[in-house]
């Protein structure tokens, strides 16, 4: 009879885990990330993507460089497409448009010059970015040109202006990030082989963490000038866990030098 | 048996729980940071982050009247009184060109721009709250001579320079190239001059300071790391900083000797001071040492005012027609000088 009663209890108790694990999995994540002291998912950290994102979306095969002087060095690293169906859906002028850029990627591409590099590029450029939360707004700060953006956690703003990153207001949804960038300009790419967008870019981006030490990184975009339909991109990210990591001074401006003023030169023979 | 039973129930309880609050959002999650009681004098203490550190948040402009070094006939005089203040404050904003203000780009002999449009409205321009005469402290109000040693260091460049200015664009300034702007450089100072918006946004262990010019951002942290290698030397040097009571202090080393700032080598010492006094106000004090260059290390001390924003972007090198521009003149005009000479 004790034992009838202790086993009802355990099987009410089984009972209600079962369904609290159903519904755990329905409706939330199975990773709970630690919480910051205002009891937000902490976030803060020095992260990058390891991935080939940055010379193409789609997935590539690998390729020669465009510096032969430079052999194997600088050659393109093949990778799969962080693209969610594969393929980015460009309406028939803008395909066109993108088969040009590619064909004239170093003389067209934002990054060889150093330029700011725009979102949702910035978060998978071959370089660490460093998010910092604070309650009111959370500032992400990347190695690459110095490139830097505060997003707005309180009730959504409007833009000044269009600007190279962007507009960016957050919200919560349970474990992720959400955040609308708006304002973007033109001018920027999404990578190296030429896919590009207009001004009319409107990204959305989750940034939802999976471990310690790892955040899903996705972002939807749209942009019915260019696109046929949004579409969307997907990549973990990774802690840069050294002892002492932190972002360093990358001032690309003068790398970027010689190419864009070289020919003004009084010698311009070097 | 029955006690093994038992402890199983209290385990699945315990998950049950467990997971029932961690459903739950936690209490107040949603709620603003409670509001802090409104300052007065000196007793003021600054409000505190949610990881309890004190809290600098916000957008501040560095722009003052006071001038960086104190006038000649000012003398030993540190301070003005109130009424002093108040009378140069009129006079300044009424247009008067004064040798106790620096008028900067609000100077409307060197109009420029719309200044309102700019940010310049001159009746709103104002001295340093402190009252100061200049915003290096002490009884001279000036930097200190320069060692013979820096004076000939500094000789020797400006003669290389000498006549080749517009050679490259290496021989161009650096805000020019857009690598540096004047503003963005440490120690940051003001003046009654443009792109003085910054940006303060604090995460556990670290303190971000954005200036709008140029986008130029400082992430320091606070959690007690060393300097990076000494062989490690970088345009803004290298800033570590840590708490002392309600200041932060940042400790920056590893300059270039790119950088010189009036005249300093790579040996550029700086500590800053941020501490806020009241809730509109930040004093940014500094002290720069350089045995290289001055005798003795000296101090300024610059107040900044809590304003709105936005921030914009201030994005100089991607529309940077200047050294072309400069470069394309200097060639015409070697192309003339060849010309004229055959």
């Amino acid at each position: 009879m004790r034992n009838q009663s202790r086993i009802a209890v355990i099987s009410v108790a089984a009972s209600i885990v079962f369904l609290v694990a159903i519904l755990g999995t329905a409706q939330a994540p199975a990773y709970r990330a630690p919480r910051t002291a205002d009891g937000k998912p902490n976030l803060n950290g020095i992260w990058q993507a390891l991935n080939t994102a940055n010379w193409n979306l789609e997935g590539h095969t690998a390729g020669k460089g465009p510096v032969a002087s430079l052999g194997a060095v600088f050659s393109v690293p093949p990778g799969l497409s962080v693209v969610e169906g594969d393929e980015i859906p460009y309406l028939p002028a803008a395909a066109a448009k993108k088969k040009e850029n590619q064909a004239n990627w170093v003389k067209l591409d934002p990054e060889v010059k150093c330029y700011l590099p725009g979102v949702p590029r910035a978060t998978y450029l071959p370089y660490p970015f460093q998010i910092v939360q604070s309650q009111r707004n959370i500032l992400m700060a990347y190695e690459y040109a110095g490139a830097v953006r505060t997003i707005n956690m309180g009730a959504p703003t409007k833009a000044p202006g269009d600007s190279w990153m962007g507009w960016s207001n957050g919200h919560w949804e349970g474990e992720t990030l959400v955040v609308d960038v708006t304002s973007l300009m033109e001018d920027t790419w999404f990578d190296r082989a030429g896919n590009f967008h207009s001004d009319a870019l409107h990204v959305v981006e989750r940034y939802t963490p999976r471990s310690a030490d790892t955040l899903t990184y996705e972002a939807t975009i749209e942009d019915k000038k260019v696109f046929s339909r949004p579409w969307k991109i997907s990549m973990p990210l990774y802690r840069r866990a050294e002892k002492n990591a932190k972002l360093l001074e990358y001032k690309c401006v003068e790398f970027a030098e010689e190419l864009m003023y070289g020919h003004l030169r009084k010698n311009p023979s070097k | 048996m029955s006690h093994r039973l038992l402890t199983v129930a209290a385990a699945l309880a315990a998950v049950v729980l467990v997971a029932l609050l961690v459903q739950t959002p936690a209490a107040g999650q949603n709620q603003p940071p409670a509001a802090k009681a409104p300052a007065v004098g000196k007793a003021w203490t600054p409000p505190r982050t949610a990881d309890g550190k004190p809290d600098l948040q916000g957008i501040w402009t560095d722009n003052t009247l006071t001038p960086f070094e104190r006038p000649k006939k000012l003398g030993t005089k540190e301070f003005y009184t109130e009424e002093e203040l108040a009378d140069l404050t009129s006079r300044a904003r009424k247009g008067e060109k004064l040798e106790e203000a620096d008028l900067g780009a609000a100077n409307p002999q060197a109009v420029r721009y719309d200044l309102e449009v700019y940010g310049f409205d001159r009746t709103k321009l104002r001295f340093a709250s402190t009252k100061r005469t200049s915003l290096i402290v002490g009884p001279e109000g000036v930097v200190p001579p320069m060692l013979p040693q820096a004076k000939e260091r500094n000789a020797e460049r400006a003669a290389k320079e000498k006549g080749h200015e517009f050679d490259s664009y290496e021989n161009r300034p650096l805000s020019e190239r857009c690598l540096l702007m004047n503003q963005e450089r440490i120690p940051m100072t003001p003046g009654a001059n443009e792109g003085n918006l910054l940006q303060i946004v604090q995460g556990p262990g670290y303190v971000t300071l954005l200036h709008e010019i140029d986008h130029s951002t400082r992430v320091i942290p606070t959690d007690g790391r060393p300097h990076a290698p000494q062989s490690m030397r970088l345009w803004q040097g290298d800033s570590v900083g840590h708490w002392e009571g309600n200041t932060l202090v940042v400790d920056t080393t590893n300059f270039t000797n790119l950088t010189a700032y009036r005249g300093s080598s790579e040996k550029l010492h700086l500590v800053e001071r941020f501490t806020r006094t009241a809730e509109d106000t930040m004093i940014y004090e500094f002290t720069v040492e350089d045995p290289t260059t001055w005798a003795k290390p000296w101090t300024a001390e610059v107040p900044w005012t809590k304003t709105k924003g936005p921030v914009f972007e201030w994005a100089c090198h991607e529309g940077n027609t200047m050294i072309s521009t400069i470069l394309r003149g200097a060639r015409v005009a070697d192309e003339e000088v060849q010309k004229k000479g055959k």
